[in-house]
């Protein structure tokens, strides 16, 4: 009994250690904060493999998200932000990739592939549709 | 034809046996570096040794290194014999003494030598940011004409320097 509490526990533990991760911030305004967690949550800590800014407590991401906090504030456009991040640490960065001839693939490949699937898909039952007309 | 098709399966399944194939024993953690193929960003930084000043213009006319280190940092102990094993070869190395306290570095230094020929202190690691910098030790080679070329993110040593070496031009 007592062990399922103490997994119970730390996964609540572990699933809490996002909120530590932040650091206490003043935000001027209501949209700047709502503009700052977006951002967070749609960059992507440089250090890490699989993490954003938000998640990360690495050094490197404290001081990003310090960054992004100051850049809002000054009043810079969330593409200004983007875009300073990605000159300086490359498209890794970016969880929700840019529109480029090196991710067109990525982007629409899957809609290529669905519109392939389903040209299959109307010729295969064209054919069979006609062989059973023959056969009758 | 139809018997072909059948057979396609087991045809995706080598290519993509050799394609994972290919990318085992890969570095995950290698990111390739923004900044390559472009000139040091400009800064401005105070130097440790003696409260000077130093832009971008400061910097070597020859081929050199940038190497970040911090004291707070146990692979720049691990790395700071090659340094200096380095910069008695004659390479030139640009120390920044990434997100550190002035006085650790001098004691630093003192103890163990200085490999550098400038080191910046970049306290607040804005510097880091610029260069595109996610820890320390991370090196960089820059060429002649002052554009970076090479970024290695680790400790350097004797393994890993003929291949940073070719870059020095």
């Amino acid at each position: 009994m007592m062990l399922i509490r103490d997994v119970f526990l730390s996964i609540a533990v572990l699933l809490s250690l996002s909120v530590f991760a932040q650091e206490q911030m003043t935000f001027s305004s209501e949209l700047n904060k709502t503009r700052y967690q977006s951002l967070v949550e749609e960059l992507r800590c440089p250090k890490c493999q699989n993490q954003n800014l938000a998640d990360s407590g690495s050094g490197i991401a404290v001081d990003l998200r310090e960054l992004v906090h100051q850049m809002i504030e000054q009043g810079k456009t969330d593409q200004e932000i983007v875009d300073y991040m990605v000159a300086r640490y490359g498209s890794f960065v970016l969880y929700r990739p840019q529109h480029s001839t090196a991710t067109f693939l990525l982007w629409y490949g899957p809609f290529i592939l669905l519109g392939i699937g389903l040209l299959a898909f109307v010729v295969v039952v064209m054919a069979n549709r006609k062989r059973r007309g023959r056969d009758l | 034809m139809r018997k072909l098709l059948f057979f396609m399966p087991l045809a995706v399944f080598l290519v993509l046996g050799v394609v994972f194939y290919l990318q085992l024993g890969k570095d995950a953690q290698y990111m390739p570096s923004a900044l390559v193929g472009k000139k040091v960003p400009e800064f401005t930084l105070v130097s440790l040794q003696d409260d000077q000043v130093y832009t971008h213009k400061d910097l070597p006319n020859t081929s050199y290194l940038i190497n970040f280190w911090g004291t707070w940092c146990p692979a720049c102990h691990v790395e700071h014999p090659f340094l200096m094993e380095l910069a008695n070869s004659g390479v030139p190395i640009v120390g920044i003494d990434y997100k550190d306290e002035k006085v650790l570095a001098e004691q630093w230094l003192e103890q163990k030598g200085n490999p550098y020929q400038v080191i910046l202190m970049d306290e607040i690691g804005n510097f880091g940011v610029d260069m595109g910098v996610t820890g320390a030790p991370e090196t960089f080679v820059v060429d002649r004409s002052g554009v970076v070329v090479y970024r290695h993110q680790g400790v350097i040593n004797a393994e890993n320097w003929p291949e940073i070496k070719g870059y020095m031009k």
